[in-house]
């Protein structure tokens, strides 16, 4: 598709303006009133189904047939949550939503609530996107001052708050469960599904989470309509029943050893390579990839032959990932340790483990211990095994954790050594120390 | 005598008609009390526990979940300097970005200079990984910060 115009970024490529008029000027708050005078709300629910919009936060959830699973004709009240914790390492796409085109995402929003008869929507936003939550705060006041939000908006009997709620700094804030119990003030412990929050989410009311990336493709597909949404992307696998397609444009974020590392905004489906290549200026320094990260740190990893894979939701699955994920590829060169990158990875979800689950709590912190054994020479080799057998046996998969972020701990695990495992063999072989001890902090 | 100004205590009050349960303004009263005083101390979790009609216990146990919130007996200096040491700074720096600032500065991740200027903390992964390695000075992202660039930066955290 060399053709493809950029949707989400469009604006903020323009270097537009993020205000109110300047956002309506280009068109904006057009399927707002679109709905809010043409269409019922289950037609708006219809419309985002039959885009075939899949979640962007990582899960690849069908956005549509998640907000079905709403009670019918309950008396309220229900609620939206964002989720705005994005955290996963790599990934930025949806601070960049925020802070340079903040309606586009506030337009998702109310039109999500107008569909679930949401009343209240709390933005969960991390703490750390300060820049974020005061742009977004600014563009929330103009909404209110413009009857976009609050009581009778656009004039209908449509009533809708919007509320920033900040984090403090944990990556599980990001699992739904996670995020509500965050939200309700309590430690982010996830919940044991089902309930699931559509059902019994924050304060035992039914919610919708949803991310605001996949809210700001709900702007656009109601502008634009559904069939729009499905000309872009990938269509389902005629092999695989389960395939429900991946359609639209996605932001990929790209990052780590490449000359441009940036977001940019393609139809689902492009290669690793092309969009190394091609998108983020090739690998840098004049040196060749070693591997990459597909989707964010807890999606596992693509060697340098496997960058043919197409970052669809199937792509990354078929080539051994855990999935396509936040879409964040971080590559890495050949001069890299896979050792080191490794450890680096179980060293942040060691720290990020929310300790509910002994598994994952217990888990992430062996594998962490014997990866810096292995970097400071002193490696063994029956360790590869071991961690093969840690890395099978926490997570949502084997039936031991309540949460997914073991599995995204382990997953790095699997991958690095069943597709890097010769580097990992010569280095224990050779007791190599492979960069300096790392910094022991206070948290 | 109450820790809590009677502006504080307000804030925390306002946000209450937001949230279906006052324990869900627990991370918001924390967030007004530690911005401002730099640590949230142990009286004012009292207060925050009286202003939301719960348990200090369930205060405190929010409050220490999230490795965020620093206790009076280590309050933050006037700036807290994150640094990324997650995959995509590590690649590009990150990690010798720290330990050059642990050097200059004199103080390991989680201290604070002599001078209450500076705490520097590790971060992990803060979102702004095409400008890595990046930075937080509070909640505000300085992206590439290459070495050349510390001493610059040290110097404006000091003025």
């Amino acid at each position: 598709m060399a053709d493809f115009e950029p949707v989400l970024l469009r604006r903020i490529l323009q270097k537009a303006s993020p205000s109110l008029d300047a956002y309506r000027a280009d068109g904006g708050y057009r399927a707002l009133a679109k709905a809010v005078n043409e269409m019922t709300r289950e037609q708006v629910v219809q419309a985002v189904k039959d885009s075939g919009l899949r979640g962007r936060g990582g899960a690849g959830f069908p956005c549509g047939v998640k907000w079905t699973f709403l009670p019918k004709d309950h008396p309220g009240p229900i609620f939206l949550c964002v989720n705005g914790d994005e955290s996963e390492p790599g990934t930025f796409n949806n601070r960049i939503l925020m802070e340079e085109d903040p309606h586009q995402f506030l337009e998702g929003i109310i039109l999500a609530c107008y569909a679930t008869r949401a009343s209240t929507a709390y933005i969960y936003l991390r703490y750390e996107y300060g820049r974020s939550f005061r742009v977004m705060q600014k563009a929330i006041d103009e909404a209110y001052t413009n009857n976009l939000l609050g009581r009778n908006i656009l004039g209908k009997d449509f009533h809708l708050d919007v509320y920033q709620h900040r984090g403090a700094g944990a990556y599980i804030c990001g699992e739904e469960t996670g995020l509500i119990e965050s939200l309700e003030g309590k430690r982010a412990w996830p919940r044991i599904k089902p309930p699931f929050p559509a059902v019994e989410g924050a304060c035992r009311k039914p919610t919708v989470v949803n991310n605001i990336e996949t809210l700001a493709c709900v702007t656009h597909i109601i502008d634009r309509g559904a069939e729009w949404f499905k000309s872009i992307g990938v269509p389902p696998d005629p092999k695989n029943p389960r395939d429900a397609g991946s359609y639209g444009p996605k932001l990929y974020c790209i990052s780590g050893h490449v000359n441009q590392p940036g977001c940019v905004e393609l139809p689902l489906g492009i290669s690793v390579r092309e969009l190394v290549d091609k998108h983020a200026g090739g690998v840098w320094k004049g040196r060749k990839a070693k591997g990459c990260i597909p989707g964010g740190l807890s999606m596992g990893f693509l060697t340098e032959k496997e960058f043919d894979t197409p970052l669809d939701f199937n792509g990354p699955v078929k080539a051994g990932c855990l999935g396509l994920g936040t879409a964040a590829v971080i590559v890495f060169d050949d001069q890299t340790s896979i050792v080191d990158v490794l450890y680096n990875s179980c060293r942040f979800f060691a720290h990020e483990s929310c300790g509910q689950c002994t598994p994952c709590r217990e888990g992430t912190g062996w594998m962490m211990k014997m990866l810096d054994r292995m970097r400071r020479g002193r490696g063994r080799m029956e360790d590869l095994d071991i961690l093969k057998e840690i890395a099978d046996s926490i997570g949502i998969i084997p039936g031991t954790t309540i949460c997914g972020l073991a599995d995204g701990a382990a997953w790095p695990v699997k991958n690095a050594i069943s597709k890097f495992r010769t580097e990992f063999e010569e280095t224990i072989r050779s007791g190599r120390k492979t960069d300096e001890p790392v910094l022991v902090g206070a948290h | 005598m109450s820790v809590l100004s009677d502006e504080q205590r307000q804030r925390i009050l306002d946000y209450l008609p937001r949230y279906p349960r006052k324990q869900a303004a627990t991370l918001p009263a924390l967030h007004i009390v530690h911005d401002e005083m730099r640590c949230v101390p142990l009286e004012a979790i009292r207060e925050i526990a009286d202003l939301l009609d719960l348990s200090p216990a369930e205060v405190n146990d929010t409050m220490t979940f999230y490795g965020f919130f620093r206790g009076e007996q280590n309050p933050l200096g006037k700036t807290r300097l994150w640094v990324c040491r997650s995959l995509p700074c590590m690649l590009r720096g990150g990690e010798e970005l720290l330990a050059n600032l642990c050097g200059k500065l004199q103080i390991q991740p989680g201290g604070t200079t002599a001078d209450g200027k500076i705490s520097l903390e590790f971060a992990e992964c803060i979102g702004a990984c095409e400008g890595a390695p990046c930075v937080l000075l509070d909640d505000e992202h300085r992206m590439n910060v290459t070495p050349e660039k510390v001493d610059a930066l040290i110097a404006e955290l000091r003025r």
